[in-house]
């Protein structure tokens, strides 16, 4: 009986055994590279708005305070969406007729809210609420980034599980005097570590391991 | 044969791989509906209803008004915490336009809003404090309304602090307490 394989079946199984392992590493390079851009994050990238409206201008620019229109941050699990009317307030006055505000005009005179495209947006499963993050310290900036330096807003962390767990893992890296909290110039001090700790424990923030106990965000 | 039977079940495993858990079907604060025509899944709160805990009763706390006449009195105590709160709502909400000094100059105005009047001409320091409460409740000529913005409380202690601002802008070394004269006097230029 002849032989079934020949003497270069050796190699071809080598190539085949060594192009498996590498079509793997191949794939789950691609996969994790995806996976972390921007392509799948939307970190970085400016969203596409109705109004291009520019945290720039009106933080940086004109030093409006974050709470004049997102006036629920501080109370609710929401921060808030201004309604039209917190626009009005000053454009009834101001570039009244801008080209770029029509669809402002247009939402007050219909009484139709203005279709905002959502930068930050949580997987349905997380429960998460903006008023205790900003009552124990912890500023805008430091999820949002530097927003007053954003001519059109865009998404500034992944908001991936691993980066909430990251700060509830060590937060006192993170957390700022509550006067401090909307300041959107603060910068960490030399001296975070021992503030930070401090920090924990005059606000009483639990650092014996619940902020990291799967239920305080998976409820 | 044995891979055959494994490829359906390899389908089902990636089938599985849906972000139903990600979007699931309820509403978000804010989010699209198609039902309705405004296309807002939040519906406008109908005329008259009452939210849990706040009846709104009490006329003088609601309106700054009893009877229709403007109150000449805060309706709570006015503290020194009560003060700083004031201080942190008006520089949020009021220091836009009317300045942190309350002069009428603030950013917006230097951008061509109309000017507000300053808090420091005589009508203003006359006038009774429900009348301050009156215009963040109502709004006044092109100043729009901030009831829905600032709550009654925090309009009161906004209130109180104007007239903190406008005592500051009118006060003699005589209202200064004896021990911290000294300091004032230092800073002299």
């Amino acid at each position: 009986m002849a032989q079934i394989f020949s003497p270069r079946a050796n190699t071809f199984a080598r190539i085949g055994i060594g192009g498996a392992v590498g079509l793997v590493i191949a794939f789950t390079w691609t996969w994790n590279t995806l996976y972390w851009s921007p392509y799948a994050t939307w970190v970085g990238v400016p969203r596409e708005q109705p109004v291009p409206f520019s945290h720039k201008h009106h933080v940086a620019g004109l030093g409006i305070d974050c709470r004049y229109c997102h006036t629920s941050a501080e109370n609710s699990s929401f921060a808030g969406l201004p309604p039209t009317e917190t626009c009005m307030t000053c454009h009834s006055q101001l570039w009244t007729n801008a080209r770029l505000l029509a669809p402002v005009r247009e939402s007050l005179a219909t009484n139709i809210p203005i279709r905002w495209n959502r930068v930050n947006d949580l997987p349905d499963f997380v429960y998460f609420d903006h008023g205790i993050h900003i009552h124990k310290g912890i500023g805008c900036t430091t999820c949002h980034g530097p927003v007053d330096q954003m001519p059109l807003t865009w998404k500034a962390n992944t908001l991936y599980m691993k980066w909430c767990i990251d700060c509830h893992r060590d937060p006192e890296r993170f957390i700022r005097r509550r006067d401090q909290v909307f300041n959107a110039k603060w910068q960490a001090p030399s001296d975070q570590q021992e503030e930070g700790l401090k920090l924990l424990r005059d606000y009483h923030v639990n650092t014996t391991g619940q902020l990291t106990n799967c239920s305080i965000c998976h409820r | 044969m044995k891979t055959a039977r494994l490829l359906p079940l390899c389908c089902l495993a990636l089938a599985a791989c849906r972000p139903d858990m990600f979007n699931q079907p309820r509403y978000k604060p804010y989010a699209e509906d198609t039902f309705f025509q405004d296309g807002a899944s939040a519906r406008p709160i109908p005329p008259h209803t009452v939210a849990r805990g706040r009846l709104d009763e009490d006329e003088q706390f609601h309106t700054g008004k009893e009877d229709g006449k403007l109150v000449e009195a805060f309706p709570f105590p006015i503290t020194r915490q009560i003060l700083a709160r004031g201080r942190e709502r008006f520089e949020i909400y009021c220091s836009v336009c009317h300045g942190s000094a309350g002069d009428g100059n603030g950013m917006i105005v230097q951008r061509g809003f109309p000017a507000p009047p300053s808090f420091h001409i005589d009508r203003l320091r006359r006038t009774p404090p429900g009348h301050l409460f009156d215009v963040m409740t109502r709004g006044y000529g092109v100043m729009y309304s901030y009831a829905a913005r600032v709550a009654p409380e925090d309009r009161w202690a906004i209130a109180a602090y104007i007239r903190a601002l406008q005592q500051s802008h009118n006060a003699r070394i005589g209202d200064v307490p004896p021990d911290e004269r000294a300091k004032l006097e230092a800073m002299k230029p």
